[in-house]
C-alpha cells in the first residue's frame, strides 16, 4: 500500500482530526509534492525522491496512533464469545464516534487461535463479532453502520504456536 | 480433472495486467510442483509377504508406470502387507506357464502376483495373476485397460482387486484425497484446494485463491467438492464439478457459510450459516434449492454430519457449554449429546458402517483424533499430536486421514483403526490440512 500525499486527502485528514479531537498540527498548510519535473535548463536526468509529508496522512482518526480510535481490537478468552469489561471503554470511544458519523461504515472481524477444529472456530469468531456488534449498537450505532465477518483460525495475527500467539489471535478487530 | 487457477476477483480488477499474469503463473507453478510426499510408518510386524513381480512387457514397449511397484506399495499402505524387494526374488516370471510357485514358497510368500503390460489402442491393457502360494492355486486372473495417462490408475485398481480378494474388505488404491494447502501469510498468502490420488501422485488443483479456503466435501459420487471459498472477501459456499471446473455458488448469506456436508443420496446440502444472527445447521435441497433450518439455539450450532443412512445429523454445540457432539434427525427436532468424555469435542463424521465416529477431541491438554464406539460411548485415540484436527474416514472404514504438525509445518497423517500401517503425507514447501477422502470411485 502506498501513502499518496495529495494535499485535498492531506486537508480531508486534517479536517477530520480537527473536528473529532481538536488536536492541533493540522493549522499550517501541507507542503506540495515535490515536483516531478526539474527546472527549465538543467539537462541531466534527475533522481526524484518524494518528500516526507510534514503531517502523517491518515484515512481516518482510527490511523493515528495519539487518537483513542486506534485502539481497534478486543481480546477474547480461550473459546469464549464474552467481550470482557476492560474492553467496553474502548467499544463505547468507537460507539461515540460512529454515532456521530452516519455515513461511516466498520466490519466487526472476529478470529480465534488455532486450536480445536476450524469450522467451530469459524463458529467462534462469528459470535465473537456478534456480541461486539450488539454492544455497539447497545451504545447507539445504527445497525446498518456495522457488519460482522468471521475469518476463524484462517488469518492470525501471530502465526506462533505459543500461548500468547494464541493470546492475540483471539481477537475482534473494528476495520473502518 | 481440471485445474482451475483463479486470482482473487478484487486484485484482478484492481491491479494492472502485469500484476493478474503474475498471479496466474503464481497458481501455475503452484500446482505444478507440489507433489504429496508419502511415508509408511510402522505397521509390517502383522504383515501378510505378498510378491509382486515386476510386469511383463512387449518388445519395444516402456510402459510410463512402474505398474508393480505401484501394487507393491499401495498394498503396502494398507499395514497389512511386506512386499518383497525385486532384488529378492529368485526368477520374475510374466506368464502362468513360467510360475514355479516352490520358488515362491521357500521365501516364504502367501502370495505371488505376475502380470504383463500390452499396448492396446492407444492405451494399455493389464493383465495379472495372483495366487495362493500355500495352496498352489490361482485366485483370481483378470485384466484392465486403460488409457496412457491412465495406467497409474489401473495399477491402483489392481491392488484393490488384490486387496478385496485377499482381505474380504474393498480397496482404497484407487480413492482420492482433497486437501488445503497454503504458502506465505497475510495478504501475500496463496490457499490452494487439492486433489491427489490416496498415494499422494497427481496433485490436481481445483482452485486458489489470496483468501482462505476451507471445508472441503465429497459428493457420495465423487464427482463434485463443495467448499468454502472466502475469494469475495466473504465465506461462501461453492460445489465445483471435478471433470469440468463448472461451479454453482450455493450459499452467500450475510453472516458465515461454512462446514458444507452432502446427504449420502447427494441431493442435499448440509450447512452452517449464521444470517439469523447465530450460527445453525441448516439443509438445501440442491434440486428445488428449498433452506431448511434444523437447530435453533443461541449457542454455536455447526459442522453438521449425515449418517450413513441419511436419516440422522450429528454436529458440535456448545450449548452445555463446552463443544460436545449431539445426534438429531436429519428433519431437525429435539438434539442429544452423544460425547460425554473430556471438554473438547467436535467436527465429528460416521465411519462408514455408522457404528463409530471420529471427532477431534481433548485430552490431556492436546487436540487429537478420537474414536467413538457409538454403543459404548468409549473413544479410543487414534493420533499422538497436540493440534490434530479434520479426521476423515477412507470409505472402506480401514483407516482415517487427519492434518497434524511436524516440525512446525503443517502435514496430513493417515492411522489404521486396527493399529496397523501409518503414513505422512507432507508437501516440501508450506503446509497441508483439511483432508478429506473421497468416496470409492467407479
Amino acid at each position: 500500500m502506498t501513502v499518496t500525499s495529495k494535499p485535498v486527502e492531506v486537508l480531508w485528514g486534517c479536517v477530520l482530526i480537527m473536528a473529532l479531537l481538536a488536536v492541533s498540527g493540522c493549522t499550517s498548510a501541507p507542503k506540495p509534492p515535490p515536483a516531478a519535473a526539474p527546472a527549465s535548463g538543467m539537462t541531466t536526468p534527475a533522481s526524484t525522491a518524494p518528500l516526507e509529508p510534514a503531517v502523517p496522512v491518515y484515512a481516518g482518526p482510527w490511523e493515528d496512533p495519539s487518537n483513542p480510535l486506534y485502539q481497534r481490537t478486543i481480546y477474547f478468552d480461550y473459546d469464549k464469545a464474552e467481550v470482557r469489561p476492560e474492553y467496553l471503554p474502548l467499544l463505547r470511544t468507537h460507539a461515540r464516534y460512529l454515532g456521530t458519523h452516519a455515513s461511516q461504515r466498520v466490519t466487526l472481524e472476529g478470529h480465534t487461535d488455532e486450536r480445536g477444529s476450524r469450522e467451530y472456530n469459524l463458529a467462534l469468531g462469528d459470535q465473537r463479532a456478534e456480541a461486539v456488534r450488539r454492544l455497539m449498537i447497545a451504545d447507539g450505532v445504527q445497525p446498518n453502520q456495522l457488519s460482522t465477518l468471521s475469518y476463524g483460525e484462517e488469518r492470525p495475527a501471530n502465526t506462533g504456536r505459543t500461548e500468547q500467539a494464541w493470546r492475540q489471535n483471539r481477537r475482534v478487530v473494528i476495520q473502518y | 480433472m481440471s485445474r482451475q487457477p483463479r486470482c482473487h476477483p478484487r486484485v484482478a480488477l484492481r491491479l494492472d495486467l502485469l500484476m493478474v499474469l503474475l498471479c496466474g503463473l503464481c497458481c501455475g507453478v503452484g500446482s505444478a510442483q507440489a507433489r504429496l510426499n508419502i511415508e509408511v510408518t510402522g505397521g509390517v510386524e502383522a504383515a501378510q509377504p505378498i510378491a509382486i513381480v515386476p510386469f511383463g512387457v512387449s518388445d519395444g514397449l516402456i510402459p510410463p508406470v512402474d505398474v508393480a511397484s505401484v501394487i507393491a506399495s499401495d498394498l503396502a499402505r494398507t499395514g497389512r502387507f511386506r512386499a518383497l524387494p525385486t532384488r529378492d526374488m529368485l526368477a520374475m516370471p510374466s506368464r502362468h506357464d513360467d510360475v514355479d510357485l516352490r520358488d515362491w514358497s521357500l521365501l516364504g510368500m502367501n502370495n505371488l502376483v505376475i502380470g504383463r503390460v500390452e499396448p492396446e489402442g492407444a492405451g494399455f491393457k493389464v493383465e495379472f495373476t495372483l495366487y495362493d502360494v500355500f495352496r498352489g492355486q490361482q485366485l483370481a486372473s483378470s485384466s484392465v485397460t486403460s488409457t496412457a495417462p491412465g495406467l497409474r490408475n489401473a495399477a491402483h485398481r489392481i491392488a484393490d482387486i488384490i486387496y478385496e480378494q485377499l482381505t474380504g474388505q474393498r480397496g482404497v488404491a484407487a480413492t482420492r484425497i482433497a486437501y488445503v494447502t497454503s504458502s506465505g501469510e497475510g495478504e501475500s498468502q496463496t490457499v490452494t484446494l487439492r486433489v491427489a490420488d490416496a498415494d499422494g501422485a497427481n496433485p490436481q488443483t481445483i482452485v486458489s485463491s489470496g483468501e482462505p479456503i476451507m471445508s472441503p466435501a465429497w459428493s457420495p459420487d465423487g464427482r463434485r467438492l463443495a467448499y468454502v471459498s472466502f475469494e469475495n472477501k466473504r465465506p461462501a459456499i461453492y460445489i465445483q464439478e471435478l471433470a469440468t471446473g463448472r461451479r454453482d455458488l450455493v450459499a452467500s448469506h450475510p453472516g458465515i457459510n461454512g462446514s458444507p456436508a452432502f446427504s449420502p443420496d447427494g441431493r442435499k446440502l448440509a450447512m452452517t450459516l449464521s444470517k439469523d444472527g447465530n450460527p445453525e445447521i441448516y439443509v438445501l435441497n440442491l434440486l428445488t434449492r428449498e433452506l431448511v433450518r434444523l437447530t435453533d439455539h443461541f449457542a454455536i450450532d455447526t459442522e453438521p454430519a449425515w449418517s450413513p443412512d441419511g436419516r440422522e445429523i450429528i454436529f458440535t454445540s456448545d450449548r452445555g457449554g463446552s463443544p460436545q457432539i449431539y445426534r438429531m434427525s436429519a428433519d431437525g427436532g429435539p438434539a442429544q449429546r452423544i460425547s460425554f468424555e473430556g471438554d473438547y469435542n467436535a467436527r465429528a463424521s460416521y465411519a462408514p458402517d455408522g457404528r463409530s465416529i471420529v471427532l477431534v477431541t481433548r485430552a490431556g491438554g492436546r487436540f487429537r483424533i478420537g474414536l467413538m464406539d457409538l454403543d459404548s460411548g468409549f473413544t479410543r485415540l487414534l493420533s499422538n499430536g497436540s493440534l490434530d484436527e479434520s479426521p476423515s474416514f477412507a470409505p472402506n472404514g480401514s483407516m482415517v486421514i487427519y492434518a497434524t504438525i511436524q516440525g512446525g509445518r503443517g502435514i496430513l497423517a493417515v492411522s489404521s483403526i486396527d493399529g496397523g500401517g501409518n503414513q505422512r503425507l507432507s508437501q516440501d514447501t508450506g503446509e497441508v490440512r483439511e483432508p478429506a477422502w473421497s468416496p470409492f470411485i467407479n
